[in-house]
């Protein structure tokens, strides 16, 4: 039985078995593997002795899809990639095509854009946190963190419409004006927010199970980060300091106070108490930007019909994952000749094997959802 | 004729079970439904309450597959293994002073022997589905019921200390004479039970066996249908068993609370707290009146009015044994065996939606470092609060209360020590990590 069930699995299990050892596929359909990610363990007991993550089970060719659309029509289907966080997806986009134009968007256009980007990162951290927790077998705080997001969702809905594949910005700036009562219900969503994060708090943080699960658990040292191209949360709770938000700053973030939660040991249990962090701060930026947004146009004056001179870009911006940057080179014509996404689920999850080798099947699913990806990033 | 009254009592359990089964977990939907912010089923009868029918039909139709390369035979009688262990447990449980089908001498040795052989069906149903998943749910079910009943065990001979016998029925009486439940007396040995009983039944947050974000089902992966139905009786089945038998040792079995105090009601033999399940039967039947014209639907609306009336026809039979007081002792003592029972298994639901779940490691080492030497540690303590009582003449407070504190003390320094141990594991294993790195 073995022989034929393991020839027909590459990778891996092409390496000799030992005599204690299985190979366990999980997925692409399985609970905890968000979405159609499969990974092979090769286990000696529950141990896992060797790894291997399968992707492509999403593939839709976007990359190839913006080779013939032109730069406006391309705008919707960055937000098919990263689909818990579209809007950031879009800010990248429009701001690396504007960045092409050498056009910038105007000052009210770069403070809407980023109060809603903040509020898409709290929602995608909510997505995070929930999962997380009812991989690690904490059913309840999912059905909170789907509760606060709603309240985001709303937000977007009524400001463009769409919920979660947004389409929230253009190229340029802003399609739409900001609807009356804005400020206010992203104000009222930050202070209740306050309390809701500390609810959660009360239930995981101090938690005995919770941080037996979490501590020690996918430890991931600052030198193995950066050498696999780690970003986002996941880099900077081993210990580095680098989020693009402040290195290189981009739409409005220069204008407001906020920090970079970093942790140092590098586990499981870090990069929640960082992204818990993370998404206190965000709702402090909003606070901050809701009182400021400044009186203006919303959209910079770059014609209807986009030719960017030939030459190529990189911009990157900090999404919820971590540092998701677009490629894209112009040959003069209205369509890009090409664009390369760098996604951050995609680039975090090579640092899988090196946390999940010699832990166990439990650990597993805690590493994925702790490195946060989302399939539709990974395989584009 | 007196082995047909036990034969009746067996039919009853047998028929009764599987719908309370259901209804419990309806009641666990219900439960988790309000501590996660919604409503849970509404839908099949008013807020639900058909739910458990529903799900029952769906799942007798369902096909009943096969994996190809199973092993067919034992893949279809593993189930049956499993459930039926869990029943035959029923035999001994005390569910009054009435109603039970044999009153065993070793009546608790029978109900832990028969449902650890539960066991069997789990190990023998995720061996011979052919799937990894099932191999590793079963193997850590066999792991665990291993480690758990030895703690389980330990901590059910305080309450046999206390109680002088194995016999269910006289365990119960035991407390009786003692004028408190044996909870009272080893908390330590209570608490231990109900930490090890969820292991034993592979519920949250010890569900490893079946952990849903780990194994997809564990054992059960490749079962459907009724066959997965019989799985999931076997363990809300055993659920009721563990949750009777810590009734029956720790929570005084079928005696009602303040089971000393006999008020009665002015002129009459009637005690005044007897009353109370007839208020809360016909409470329940008033409440159900008043919602049914507020539901949305006509059938709906009739099913609650049934449901009411159901529920004054048990007030009504609640109050009028009182009057009848032959039948009195068996139906209010299974009134409140079942009541107990309920409670018991509510902390079960709550710590289910509460807690994370262990890791495999974690949970042998909570077993074996911390739950089985501080159960040893309260069979030692409730030994010496009983010498200090019956020899030395002390007070039960102060015998009990002392040998309390002793265990409580040994539990706190078990806990910093596991905690020490680990702190001292993970600084080797960062320095082992840090050393080669060093080195190039």
């Amino acid at each position: 039985m073995a022989d034929t069930y393991i020839e027909r699995m590459p990778g891996v299990s092409s390496t000799v078995l030992g005599a204690d050892e299985i190979i366990l596929n999980m997925g692409p359909q399985h609970p905890s593997t968000h979405g159609v990610l499969r990974v092979k363990l090769k286990l000696d007991g529950e141990r896992v002795v060797d790894s291997e993550c399968i992707i492509g089970y999403l593939h839709r060719g976007v990359e190839k899809i913006a080779e013939h659309r032109s730069y406006q029509q391309f705008a919707p289907y960055v937000d098919r990639m990263d689909y818990v966080a579209a809007v950031s997806n879009g800010l990248g986009y429009c701001e690396a095509v504007e960045k092409l134009l050498g056009a910038e968007a105007p000052p009210r256009a770069r403070v809407v854009r980023t109060i809603l980007t903040e509020l898409q990162r709290i929602a995608s951290h909510l997505v995070w946190l929930g999962t997380h927790a009812l991989d690690i077998g904490a059913l309840t705080p999912v059905f909170y963190c789907f509760r606060e997001r709603e309240e985001i969702l709303k937000i977007f809905e009524k400001y463009c419409g769409a919920r979660l594949t947004t389409h929230a910005f253009r190229i340029g700036g802003l399609q739409y004006e900001t609807y009356d009562g804005l400020e206010e219900e992203v104000k009222r969503f930050c202070v209740d927010f306050e309390h809701k994060i500390d609810e959660y708090s009360t239930l995981l943080t101090e938690n005995r199970i919770w941080v037996g699960r979490t501590k020690g658990v996918g430890k991931l040292s600052a030198e193995d980060a950066i050498a696999l191209g780690v970003s986002g949360p996941v880099l900077r709770a081993s210990g580095v300091p680098w989020d693009i938000r402040k290195a290189m700053p981009y739409a409005a973030y220069d204008q407001f106070k906020f920090e970079i939660p970093i942790a140092q040991s590098g586990d499981t249990y870090d990069r929640y108490i960082v992204r818990m962090e993370e998404m206190r701060q965000s709702r402090l930026i909003c606070l901050q930007a809701i009182e400021n947004i400044p009186v203006g146009p919303i959209m910079a004056r770059i014609g209807k019909v986009l030719k960017p001179p030939p030459g190529e870009v990189y911009h990157s911006i900090e999404a919820p994952k971590g540092e998701l940057g677009y490629y894209i080179v112009s040959d003069g014509s209205t369509q890009p000749y090409r664009v390369r996404v760098r996604p951050p689920s995609f680039i975090n999850l090579q640092a899988f094997d090196r946390m999940a080798r010699g832990s166990l099947v439990a650990d597993v699913v805690a590493i994925i959802g702790t490195i946060d990806i989302v399939l539709g990033e990974v395989d584009r | 004729m007196p082995y047909l009254l036990p034969v009746f009592y067996g039919i009853v359990i047998v028929m009764v079970l599987p719908l309370l089964a259901g209804y419990i977990v309806l009641l666990e939907r219900k439960v988790m439904a309000d501590m996660q912010a919604r409503l849970g089923p509404m839908r099949v009868g008013p807020h639900g309450l058909l739910q458990p029918i529903a799900d029952a039909l769906k799942l007798l139709i369902k096909e009943d597959i096969v994996p190809a390369k199973a092993d067919k035979m034992i893949f279809l009688l593993a189930p049956l293994v499993s459930v039926t262990m869990a029943l035959l447990a029923y035999a001994a449980l005390p569910f009054g002073p009435v109603f039970q089908i044999a009153d065993l001498d070793i009546g608790l040795l029978f109900i832990l022997a028969i449902s650890s052989l539960g066991v069997y069906g789990i190990v023998l149903g995720g061996w011979a589905s052919n799937s990894h998943f099932s191999l590793l749910g079963a193997m850590r079910s066999a792991a665990q019921l291993v480690s758990y009943e030895t703690a389980a065990g330990l901590a059910l001979i305080s309450a046999l200390l206390l109680g002088g016998s194995l016999s269910m029925k006289s365990l119960v009486e035991a407390q009786d004479q003692a004028g408190a439940w044996f909870i009272f007396f080893a908390p330590c040995g209570f608490f231990i039970y109900l930490v090890a009983s969820i292991a034993e039944t592979n519920r949250a947050p010890f569900d490893l066996p079946e952990a849903e974000s780990e194994l997809v089902a564990g054992y059960m992966t490749e079962y459907s249908g009724f066959r997965w139905s019989l799985y999931f009786l076997a363990e809300y089945a055993n659920m009721i068993v563990v949750a009777g038998i810590a009734t029956t040792l720790f929570l005084g079995g079928w005696l009602r609370p303040f089971a000393s105090f006999h008020g009665h009601v002015m002129g009459t033999p009637i005690e005044i707290l007897d009353i109370f399940p007839a208020l809360l039967f016909f409470a329940i039947g008033g409440y159900c009146f008043w919602r049914a014209p507020r539901q949305p639907v006509q059938i709906q609306k009739l099913v609650m009015v049934l449901v009411g009336g159901l529920f004054l026809v048990l007030a009504a039979v609640m109050f009028g044994s009182l009057f009848v007081p032959a039948t009195m002792p068996g139906i209010h003592g299974a009134f409140w065996f079942l009541a107990k029972v309920l409670v018991y298994i509510y902390a079960f639901l709550w710590f289910r939606f509460t807690f994370p779940r262990y890791r495999f490691d974690q949970l042998m080492k909570l077993g074996w470092q911390f739950l089985i030497p501080l159960a040893l540690t309260n069979v030692l303590g409730v030994g010496i609060a009983q010498i200090l009582r019956q020899q030395l003449g002390w007070n039960a407070f102060a015998a009990f209360g002392l040998t309390l504190l002793g265990t409580i003390g040994v539990a706190a320094w078990l806990i910093s020590l596991n905690d020490r141990r680990d702190r001292d594991r993970a600084a080797a294993a960062a320095a082992a990590a840090a050393a080669p790195a060093g080195g190039d």
